[in-house]
């Protein structure tokens, strides 16, 4: 049974034997071709002479330890070949990502399991090898007999990530599509999670992600990173991506990541962008990015002010995607003044036909577009807010700033 | 008033990128050190290596800030990406090695900085270990980074002291522009530790990751440029005062080799009683400034190399091999000072030897990965700088030979085994003057030098007073 697995450091090298058990050769890389398999080794390149020889997967009768015997002569000589990712050249000491442990780590070994089949052996990709046991093998591998290195690297405890959970990063779009390689694994992560990785990657490969995802993940992804990143990010893509992706923020974070970009790239990208999410997000950019206006969202659900609980409810449903963050209902008057902010809970424990004004607070506290950062998250903290209506100079709801921005405010200090 | 004043400190510090950074902390202890010792021993001698040392600095540091820039990897990351693990693995060995030389110099640094107002160094070192510890693990390190880079200022002494000591600045401007060598093992020891200490190797991983962390990108590249040339060059026009200040402090007196902090602080001996307090206070800072930065540099490059996980934002658990390398750099650094009549100075020097012993190796590396078009595109080097770097490691890795050659020659036991007699005397006598003729035909030395350097060496060959003057 010890026999069922191989790692890569073992196959390179590998002796590769004609019918008659002549020596033609030794591994020198091996590829699998996506398209076909996701898994199995398809290739084996040998080099023995001066070119490089190409073994098909269903050319090999037998692979261990021992060697690679044929049962087929019929050899091509290796031409590079774009379908083809090549394990020592394209995988071992690259970065891949890891879609379950949800970070970037580098390959050192990859386990293959032996496959017996009727006719012949082959090799599919099990695990790609991190930690201490591959790099051991890694530095013993050609010095030390590979019998030996597996009896010693059992003293130190394996640390490897399935190749199913595996993403690859490869930054030549035309290649990525070749390769068969799709973002499918980071699309399912959380987007926080995926931001953190994206961090981590050089510009080239945060591009190359960016560029293949879905829009509105790329939007939800974006949200969650640090401001210089994001700006960096949306000048490197192409304008319209980045004005699909814009638009899928909401639109303060929109405002936010546009005031960031230089002057030109933002305006390219809004003139990209939709009329309606557009108008939304220059009117937001018209503040100063450290006051109330720079702060404020305008996702929020403002009520005429003679609404009953009843008919709250009722037009909670057309909101449906903002529920998830609501806490608060605004009430308005015909001249669209603010008169009254009414925590959600209590509708819960009031009667249908009550009018929302009798269940509001005593003071409504409420701040000016320009009200300065500082003063701001003191009156969070004061009296212990959630949401923060935000008034223009005719006294109008212009936006809410709710409790989770000023924690990345704080945070950021 | 105060708030223009506020809003210019701001700028200050927005500008101080990684370049600034990199270039205040290349004068750790090691620097000061070496620089005091060869303005102490040779006086203005070695001044000449100034202009190429901060040649190849400028080209090394810029090569480490495009890479970083163009590629958005560390130095370790790519060296692994394009030579694999076992090249990776084994210039890790060398450069944790080195590295760890260094800590132990810069918390010898702390020690001899705090010994001059005796206080003992079993009580300097446990504790700003573990402070430099708690500082870097609990993240607030961050946060005092510019308390550090502020103190660097305390450099500008050296410069008041040089002119206060009133040199013989024409001697210094011949001798920063006339090339001297001789084939004596102090003398190209000292060279190379030269070299070692303005351009440590760690130094270049360290920059390329700062690059890297701020986010710099290929199109924001001038600017950094701009910093990392500017820092080079401030680097050593403190190094070039520091020499200037022990060449006129103590060499004018006699040479004599710097044997702990006291020695080195008679160069600031123009601002009297403050003299002490002065190199102290910067000698412990640009010491603890360091400590703060090589371990975690050190341990941040192997872990990227060897895709081990890492970051001070990481649980224990989450990155194993991280924290324990990091505590051991830390605790075994600081332990081995505590080693009983440890010589602080000659450990500083001997690590700033290794560094520019190690130095060609991990320059041939950056000069083969700058040049790869696939990793640099149109930002791979010109043939200028190709030419600097190939001509640096071809005369680093000769120093270290010769050095290494020197050294084997002195072992031997003929060389040793012969009693200082007449005879030997006048061997010595006769291999001087030809030194000097030698030497003459290019006009190395002026007589004055020659006359003092002659009686050194005499005392040398004589083998008494070696280290007294």
């Amino acid at each position: 049974m010890a026999d069922d697995f191989l790692f890569l450091t073992e196959l390179l090298g590998l002796k590769v034997y004609d019918l008659k058990g002549r020596r033609l050769g030794l591994v020198k890389d091996a590829a699998i071709v996506p398209l076909i398999h996701p898994a199995r080794v398809d290739r084996f390149l040998v080099g023995g002479g001066w070119a490089w020889l190409t073994v098909r997967h269903d050319q090999v009768r037998s692979l261990s330890l021992d060697g690679i015997y044929l049962k087929d002569e019929q050899l091509t000589p290796y031409h590079s070949d774009e379908y083809m990712l090549r394990l020592v050249r394209d995988l071992l000491d690259q970065q891949i990502i890891d879609g379950q442990g949800r970070k970037v780590v580098r390959v050192t070994d990859v386990t293959f399991k032996i496959q017996h089949e009727a006719d012949g052996e082959s090799l599919s990709i099990v695990d790609v090898d991190i930690g201490l046991r591959s790099v051991l093998r890694r530095l013993a591998q050609g010095v030390v007999p590979p019998r030996l290195i597996r009896k010693v690297q059992t003293l130190i405890a394996p640390h490897s990530i399935r190749w199913d959970h595996c993403s690859i990063i490869e930054a030549d779009p035309q290649r990525r599509l070749r390769l068969n390689i799709s973002n499918k694994i980071l699309e399912r992560m959380h987007p926080a999670d995926l931001a953190d990785i994206v961090e981590d990657l050089s510009p080239d490969d945060r591009e190359a992600i960016f560029e293949t995802m879905d829009s509105e993940v790329a939007a939800e992804t974006l949200s969650e990173m640090e401001p210089d990143v994001q700006a960096s990010i949306l000048e490197s893509l192409e304008t319209e991506k980045a004005a699909d992706i814009v638009e899928e923020m909401s639109p303060h974070e929109a405002a936010d990541v546009l005031a960031e970009l230089e002057e030109q790239t933002s305006e390219d990208i809004l003139e990209e962008m939709e009329v309606e999410p557009k108008a939304e997000v220059e009117e937001l950019l018209e503040y100063k990015e450290n006051s109330a206006g720079g702060l404020m969202n305008t996702e929020y659900v403002a009520l005429p002010e003679n609404t009953t609980v009843a008919g709250a409810m009722e037009a909670l449903q057309v909101h449906e995607e903002i529920l998830e963050s609501l806490n608060t209902l605004f009430l308005i008057d015909a001249g669209g003044q603010l008169k009254a902010a009414i925590p959600l809970a209590r509708l819960f424990t009031a009667a249908g036909a009550t009018p929302l004004l009798g269940l509001a607070p005593e003071t409504l506290i409420q701040v000016d577009v320009d009200e300065r950062q500082d003063r701001i998250t003191e009156l969070f903290d004061k009296y212990n807010l959630l949401t923060l209506p935000v008034i223009d100079a005719e006294g109008k709801l212009a936006g809410v700033i709710t409790a989770d921005e000023i924690i990345s405010l704080l945070r950021e200090k | 008033m105060l708030k223009r004043f506020r809003y210019q400190i701001a700028i200050f510090f927005a500008v101080m990128g990684p370049g600034l950074i990199t270039a205040n902390v290349d004068n750790d202890s090691g620097g000061i050190f070496t620089y005091s010792q060869a303005g102490a021993k040779y006086g203005y001698l070695p001044l000449w290596t100034l202009i190429p040392i901060t040649l190849l600095l400028i080209v090394t540091q810029e090569m480490c800030s495009r890479m970083g820039a163009v590629t958005g990897k560390g130095l370790s990351d790519l060296i692994r990406e394009e030579f694999g693990l076992r090249t990776t693995f084994f210039l890790m060995i060398a450069l944790v090695l080195t590295n760890f030389l260094n800590v132990i110099s810069e918390f010898a640094g702390i020690a001899s900085s705090l010994e001059l107002f005796h206080i003992s160094r079993y009580i300097s070192v446990p504790i700003c270990a573990v402070a430099v510890w708690l500082l870097v693990v609990r993240g607030n390190y961050r946060s005092v980074e510019k308390v550090f880079l502020a103190a660097c200022f305390l450099y500008v002494t050296y410069i008041f002291s040089a002119f206060l000591l009133k040199p013989d600045w024409k001697q210094a401007a011949i001798y920063s522009v006339k090339p001297i060598l001789m084939f004596d093992t102090d003398y190209i020891t000292m060279l190379i530790a030269m070299v070692g200490t303005s351009i440590a190797p760690w130094m270049q991983f360290y920059l390329q990751s700062a690059i890297v962390e701020k986010g710099i990108t290929a199109k924001e590249y001038v600017q950094s440029r701009i910093e990392v040339v500017v820092g080079c060059i401030l680097t050593d026009v403190v190094a070039f005062f520091i020499i200037v200040s022990c060449a006129t402090a103590i060499w004018a007196h006699g040479p004599k080799d710097i044997n702990d902090a006291a020695d080195a602080a008679v160069a600031l001996k123009p601002f009297g009683q403050y003299a002490y307090l002065l190199f102290s206070a910067g000698l412990f800072n640009a010491s603890f400034f360091a400590a703060c930065i090589l371990p975690l540099s050190t341990v941040f490059t192997v872990c990227e190399g060897l895709g081990f996980e890492s970051g001070v934002d990481k649980r224990f658990h989450e990155a194993p091999e991280f924290y324990w390398l990091y505590t051991l750099l830390v605790g075994l650094g600081a332990a081995v000072i505590l080693w009983p009549n440890f010589p602080l100075v000659k450990v500083i020097l001997a690590s700033q030897v290794l560094n520019g012993v190690l130095l060609p190796f991990v320059l041939i590396y950056m000069v083969l990965l700058i040049n790869k078009k696939g990793l640099m595109k149109e930002w791979t080097n010109s043939g200028a700088y190709n030419a600097v770097a190939w001509v640096s490691v071809a005369i680093m890795i000769g120093l270290t030979l010769t050095l290494a050659l020197i050294t084997v020659k002195q072992m031997m036991p003929q060389a040793r085994a012969i009693p200082p007699s007449t005879s030997a005397l006048v061997a010595q006598v006769q291999r001087l003057s030809n030194v000097k003729s030698y030497d003459s035909k290019r006009q190395a030395f002026k007589p004055n030098i020659h006359e003092s350097r002659l009686a050194h060496l005499v005392r040398q060959a004589i083998g008494i007073g070696k280290f007294a003057d």
